[in-house]
């Protein structure tokens, strides 16, 4: 429960007690599924993070066109004059 | 049959002879879909008066010479909620993002786009890709249109439940666990993962970046690789896609499989799995070696571990995908914060569904401090063995054959609370997203009740052209595919 309550932090979500006590029960049952893993010895086995091999992208630092201001903003649930805008942070 | 229940190809034939406008076609599907929208609920968002002003202005330029008759131009064609469209709404099936409204294309939007194609509308989809149903969605659940009490698969069951049902031509999905070829098993259409790296990933919005694809949903083989054609390619904008010229798809379409060699992943054959879907199973394998293939079992061993590799991999990945949706930039706010943290965490609580926090709850716990090494680091390396499984596997066979889903569509509601048991309802697609390789489901027959039942035909990486050919062949010597559901 208290796990639940930090990685809920972490993830900057709020649970509700209810919630909390659904979501310990769900995720103890999922990660006890997940146990199945140390079944495999692995010691020796590189991690995949990616299936095709793809080194370093590079491209020529050119200057292209990029969506203007006023695109970029549209979506913005509350901006003033060309930026986001968020509550207080520095007091 | 009416011009709604015909294929792209067959469509684009009767355009080439002047039998029939693209403001026909679009009609044809809008009068299906106000027939049958209001039971399946397939979309999010709905262009018909879009489309029909789009056909008519295509008509006259196709009249006029001023655009070539390309294979998919005047088809209306439906795009999954998922994907970019630029000037119309893109939700994901989430409150988060109720109001998004992109600024651009998502590079395969573009693609299509060129060939003028009639976008029909957004589909309804498990909300972010995040489930096997469909009814994880904030716009209300799809229903399957061979039985309107069971689910249409997910998470593009939107995108299938409209391509079968008439709603659409054809339409686009995405795969990150079984999201194209689930849903197109269990509504009967034909739904191909790419390779990863095959199709540009750019505005698709991401839910696990290493295993995501976009994919084609269509009525038929033939129509599969047509979009598939318009789809493919290198992206300058997607780093991970890969840079190799792209074959003409149809060009595949060949029904000639004498000498082809199958395996058949005894793993995918397991206790508690639906009698019906194997017996249909093992009809199509002999098919298939009726028209020349051989066939031998094989053991891919680490298939019991997939599941468990995924579902730690695809949380991880989609809670550091998921950070982005924080109230600041785009979509939903909350009302009444005292501070900027309390913004973020009401918006984020409210915003998405039971499913998708757990899920960013599962990922962040994987990823945390103390926990990385025991369950993200792990699952990769368990990652690793499965690839490895497949890459011993393709070089002694051409194809792997294999059932799509353990069942046929299940009831609405029956798994919703035992979000294990639907985790497992993904066991045959996942390793195919782990591996990285490519996968098509196609129509392999029906269980006595009238549920459909998927074949699903497994190629190693970049082998879209073996994988084709092989349904291609299958589909010309059965009927499946040419069954429709009872509209009424």
């Amino acid at each position: 429960m208290e796990q639940v309550e930090h990685v809920a932090k972490l993830a900057r979500l709020h649970l509700s007690e209810e919630e909390k006590r659904e979501m310990s029960e769900k995720l103890s049952q999922i990660l006890s599924y997940m146990d199945k893993l140390n079944e495999l010895e692995t010691d020796q086995i590189p991690p995949t993070s990616h299936v095709i091999e793809v080194k370093n992208v590079f491209r020529d630092d050119e200057v292209l066109p990029s969506l203007p201001v006023e695109e970029a903003l549209q979506n913005a649930p509350d901006r003033v004059n060309g930026y986001f805008r968020v509550p207080r942070v520095i007091e | 049959m009416e011009l709604c229940d015909l294929t792209i190809h067959e469509l684009h034939e009767m355009m080439r002879r002047g039998e029939v406008t693209s403001r026909q076609i679009t009609e044809s599907v809008i009068s299906r879909i106000d027939q049958v929208e209001g039971k399946m609920r397939a979309y999010i968002t709905l262009l018909k008066e879009e489309a029909l002003e789009q056909a008519s202005a295509l008509d006259k330029r196709l009249q006029k010479g001023e655009i070539p008759l390309n294979p998919l131009t005047g088809i209306p064609i439906a795009i999954k909620d998922l994907i970019c469209t630029q000037g119309v709404l893109t939700t994901c099936a989430a409150r988060i993002l109720h109001n998004f409204i992109p600024p651009y294309d998502a590079t395969v939007v573009a693609n299509l786009k060129r060939q003028h194609i009639i976008m029909m509308g957004k589909t309804n989809m498990d909300q972010f890709g995040m489930g096997s149903s469909t009814e994880n969605s904030h716009y209300g659940i799809t229903r399957n249109p061979w039985d309107l009490d069971r689910v249409p698969g997910g998470s593009s069951g939107g995108s299938a439940a409209a391509v079968i049902a008439g709603e659409a031509i054809a339409a686009l999905g995405t795969d990150t666990g079984g999201s194209i070829r689930q849903p197109s098993s269990l509504c009967s259409v034909t739904g191909l993962k790419p390779t990863y790296g095959r199709v540009s990933r750019y505005g698709l919005i991401a839910y696990a970046s290493s295993l995501d694809q976009i994919g084609p949903i269509t009525k038929d083989v033939t129509d599969c690789a047509l979009l598939l054609n318009a789809m493919a390619g290198y992206d300058p904008r997607d780093s991970t896609s890969v840079n190799l010229t792209t074959p003409d798809y149809t060009r595949a379409l060949i029904p000639e499989i004498r000498g082809l060699r199958i395996g058949i992943p005894e793993e995918y054959f397991i206790e508690g799995m639906d009698a019906e879907v194997e017996e249909k199973i093992w009809e199509a394998v002999r098919v298939l070696e009726k028209l020349g293939a051989s066939y031998e079992k094989v053991s891919l061993p680490h298939t019991e571990y997939a599941v468990a590799a995924y579902y730690i991999i695809a949380p991880a990945e989609a809670s550091s995908n998921l950070a982005r949706y924080d109230g600041v930039k785009y979509g939903y706010r909350a009302k009444g914060y005292a501070d900027l943290m309390e913004m973020y965490t009401k918006t984020r609580s409210e915003g998405f569904t039971p499913e998708v926090k757990r899920r960013i709850m599962l990922g962040t716990y994987a990823l945390s401090s103390g926990y990385y090494d025991a369950y993200y680091v792990k699952a990769q390396k368990v990652r690793t063995l499965i690839k490895r499984d497949f890459e011993e596997a393709f070089k002694k066979y051409d194809v792997l054959v294999a059932p799509v889903s353990p069942t046929p569509a299940f009831k609405i509601g029956e798994k919703t609370d035992d979000p294990l048991q639907m985790y497992l309802s993904d066991i045959f697609t996942i390793p195919i997203n782990l591996a990285g390789v490519t996968a098509i489901s196609i129509p392999c027959g029906f269980t006595r009740t009238g549920l459909p039942i998927g074949l699903q035909i497994i190629g190693k990486h970049f082998g879209e052209e073996t994988i084709l050919k092989v349904a291609y062949a299958f589909e010309q010597n059965t009927e499946h595919h040419k069954k429709r559901p009872p509209m009424k």
